[in-house]
This record gives C-alpha cells, structure tokens and sequence, in this order.
C-alpha cells in the first residue's frame, strides 16, 4: 500500500480484475442507463470533460487557471502556518512558561473545525484572499505546533547540555540546537499540515470564493454537470498527491543531509 | 502538551481567566474591537440563551446537536463497519490486497470536502448526502489503519500462530483483531475527527439544520455572537465525541492501560 518494493507483484492479474470491476460497474451502471448521463456520466466522458477543461474556459477560467489561483492561496495560507506554528512550537518546547500560557488556549482552539471559521472569515475580510487564507492557516496551523513542539521536547538532553556548557543563548539554543534536532519530526508536521491546508482550502473555495478549483466545482454542481464535478475532484487529488510528493522528497533530503552515513 | 499537573492547571486556568479579561475589556469596556467585528461576551451569553431557549435557525441548540451527533454517527458506524473489516482483510490477505487496493488508491487522495458538490447532485440537500459525505471521509482513515494494523503484528506471533495451526477465524478472532486494534483505535480517532469537520462544512454549504446551519445563518444575518456560539459548540462536541472514543479504547485494550 504504501511505496517501497511490493513483495505481492505476482497477485497483479488480481489487481487488473480489481480495476476492471470499478471502471465495469461504472460503465455499465452508466451504459445501461441506471442514472441518466447528468448525474452518472460514462467514464470516458468524465476524462474528454477532464482534457476540454483545460482549455476551454468554464466558471471564467480554465482547469488549470482555477489551480493556480487555489495553488497561490494554499501556499500563502500554508507558508504562514508554518511561518508562525514551527516557531512557536519550538519555542513553547524550551520555554516552559510559554508552553503553559499558550497550551491550553491551543487545545481549547484545536477542537474548532477549520471550516468553522468560514463565517468570521467572511465577516473579517468579505470575499477577499484574507477569507480563505485564514481557514487554511486554521487547518494547516496545528500540527505545524504539535510537532515542533513534540520534536524540541525528545531532543536529547546531552546536546542541550553540551550547548549550555558552552554558553549558548537561549535563543541560541532554540535556533542551533532544538531546530535542527527536531527537524524530522517537523517536516512530518509540514505534511499532516499540507494535507489538511488543501483540503481546508477547498471546502473554504465551495463556500467563499469567486474562482479555485473548490468554486468550479459548486458551479458544476449548481448546473447539475456530473462530469465536471468529478473532473474537480480528479484534480484535486492529482495536487494533493503532488503536494504531497514534493514533501516526502523534501524530506528524504533533509535526512539524508541530517545522517549522511545510513544512506 | 498531553500531561496536566495540578500546577500546570493553575497556570491553564489562569490563562483563560486572562483571555476572558482581556475580551472583555478590549469588546465591552473599551471598545478597541468593533461589535459588527467580534461579539463582546454579554452579547455572546444572551445569544446563547437565546438559542437554548427560544432557538434559532429552526430550532433550539439540543436539538440542533443531536441532528448533527445523529448524522455523524450513522455515516462513521456504516464507514467502519464495511472499512475495518476490509483494512483487515487487505492486510492478512495478499489476494485481497491485490484485489482492493488499486480501486482504493483512486478513492484516496480525494480530500472528503470534495465529495459534497457530488453528494448534493446526487442525492440533494437531505441527510442523506450528508451520510454520504461523512461516509468517504471516515472509510479512507478506518481502512488504512486496519491494513497498517495487520502488517504491524511481529513476526514471532504470526509464526507461533501458524506453527500452532491457528487458523481461519480463530486466527482472525485471535491474532489479527487483537494485534491490530491500536492502529485500529488510532483510524476510528482520525475518521471520527474527519467525519465532524466534514459534516460541518456539509452543514455550511447547505442544510436545513444542524449545526452548520446555525454558522450559515448567523453568518447571513450578520451575528457575530450566535457565530461564537456555534463555533464553540462545534469545538466541544467535537473535543467530547474524541473523548468518548479515548474512553471505548481504554475499555476494549485493558492490557495496554498501564503503557
């Protein structure tokens, strides 16, 4: 299921059979006029709706164009959580006065589902970029604290030893000795982040937008166009796996930089 | 984070007696923050006996919980009980691994939010879509834990229960189950998680009630203190039904309680 080699290769005529069962049913649930097209449209016709999108405009912009708009707010929404949450996490895990003020204020917020702020975020910022950068820094923003937080409290206490020993600041300390020893478990919160950001961007863009791939999907929806709907959603999993892929690579750089001598 | 010490306690509730000062003083005393902008807390305690009482957006706040507990349950329970079984199954059985799992990897990446304009289409702005929506966000988490369950059972035990001849459905009542029902809880934790946020934004993007509903209207009719309202409730509700599910996996593991 996950990557790596698959020691189950020689089950692939299962795998074919698996698919071929999907796209059948879907096919012949289709063909055989179980839905009308509107609502259950042929596969084939899902991936033609898929590659016309790209080109012809529909809800004012192309598939891609709506992408790269929802793109560009996710990276905003994102860099900020990461911006502002990895710092304050690693901070909150040397100091400890921080760590008591801010947590249970954390954990009374955490517990709010970022789709919740959707009404503030149009209150505050009407349908400006504000509104959907907010619900995304509200679902990416968590784990960017939970695990720089986790990541400066396992840091081995011999290396903040060492680093006292030799006068280092706190700052110091946070920045030269926390930071780099928590990094793994940092990068791990980035991805939870992305994920959550990304899908907290599209369920803001099904409410409070005016282009993105989130708002191209409702105006599917209101003109009850099945094929355009399920074109939406085959490209939002498309960037999330490809957000996701830029992370774990990220990633195994990092730590191959980190242990230079496993790899 | 996770460990409260009565001193930690102290300084948590002092905290919060801060936040609640610092509020009310920067709404209600001073006025720094517009009331249009943020509610001052006296305006958040009237909206919230007004909904307890009274109601609003078609009915009181009991009412509105129990509709959106209600959907949540039903869309989590018919999502774990066909995805755990089949997270299981994918992880003792190579077949079935071959089988399901291409179909799955198509299913995956797609974020739940992006199942609710497809559920609308389909099955309209009833309950029923949003059964339909908390189900595909509550079966991708359920099934991937149960297989990452299985496939993190050690060797020896798979050995000595083969050796032993367990086999069948005792292997399955007494190896697999037991030996995956951590990563199990760990599933149920997420796909719950999920099922809540996803029902709320179903709730937001239309409804005729719940929760959600309540956001939505308040929203309309420009109320920030019934938006705080709300927003709490969903924060709590969501902070309880997590804190059931802790209590259910301490319960069924009491060999892990001590861990």
């Amino acid at each position: 299921m996950s990557g790596g080699a698959d020691p189950h290769l020689g089950h692939w005529p299962l795998s074919i059979a698996g698919l071929a069962a999907f796209f059948g049913i879907w096919w012949l649930a289709a063909g055989l006029g179980l839905a009308p097209p509107q609502f259950l449209p042929m596969p084939q016709d899902v991936l033609r709706t898929f590659f016309d999108l790209l080109h012809e405009p529909f809800a004012g912009y192309t598939l891609g164009q709506h992408l790269w708009s929802s793109f560009l707010r996710f990276a905003m929404g994102f860099l900020l959580a990461a911006a502002i949450g990895v710092p304050l996490g690693l901070l909150m895990g040397w100091f400890e006065w921080l760590d008591r003020i801010v947590t249970p204020l954390f954990e009374c917020i955490r517990y709010v589902a970022p789709i919740a702020w959707v009404p503030f975020a149009a209150l505050w910022f009407g349908t400006g970029i504000g509104g959907p950068v907010l619900i995304i820094f509200a679902g990416a923003f968590p784990p960017c604290v939970v695990n720089s937080y986790r990541g400066a409290k396992y840091v081995e206490p011999r290396l903040i030893e060492a680093a006292q020993t030799l006068g280092a600041s706190n700052l110091r300390i946070v920045a030269q000795v926390l930071l780099p020893a928590a990094l793994p478990s940092i990068v791990a919160g980035l991805r939870v982040s992305a994920g959550l950001g990304w899908m907290s961007l599209i369920g803001a863009e099904l409410i409070v937008a005016s282009s993105g791939i989130g708002y191209m999907l409702v105006k599917g929806q209101s003109n009850i166009d099945t094929a355009i709907v399920m074109s939406g959603m085959i490209a939002i999993g498309l960037v999330g796996v490809a957000i996701d892929m830029l992370l774990r690579r990220a990633e195994a750089r990092l730590l191959r930089y980190r242990h230079p001598s496993n790899s | 984070m996770a460990h409260f010490r009565p001193a930690r306690l102290a300084v948590g509730f002092c905290t919060l007696i801060g936040v609640l000062a610092l509020w009310y003083v920067s709404t209600s005393a001073t006025g720094w923050i517009e009331p249009t902008r943020f509610p001052n807390p006296v305006d958040v305690w009237d909206a919230l006996q007004q909904i307890t009482v009274t109601g609003y957006a078609n009915g009181r706040l009991d009412q509105h919980i129990l509709h959106s507990v209600a959907l949540v349950v039903m869309g989590f329970l018919a999502a774990t009980v066909i995805g755990v079984p089949l997270g299981l199954w994918m992880g003792y059985s190579a077949r079935a691994e071959a089988f399901f799992n291409p179909i799955f990897m198509l299913i995956r990446p797609i974020p739940p939010l992006a199942w609710i304009p497809l559920a609308i289409v389909w099955l309209g702005l009833e309950d029923a879509s949003k059964v339909m929506v908390i189900w595909f966000a509550a079966f991708v988490p359920s099934v991937i834990n149960s297989y990452v369950g299985v496939r993190s059972i050690e060797q020896p035990v798979l050995e000595a229960a083969s050796m032993l001849e367990v086999r069948g459905a005792r292997f399955v009542r007494e190896v697999v189950v037991p030996g995956a029902l951590p990563h199990v809880f760990t599933g149920l934790r997420l796909s719950l998680q999920a099922s809540w946020t996803t029902l709320v934004a179903a709730e937001l993007i239309g409804a005729f009630f719940g929760l959600g509903h309540v956001l939505t209207q308040s929203s309309l009719d420009i109320y920030p203190a019934m938006i705080l309202v709300a927003m709490m409730t969903v924060a709590v509700c969501g902070g309880l039904m997590t804190l059931v599910l802790t209590w259910l996996e301490h319960a069924s593991m009491p060999w892990r309680r001590k861990s």
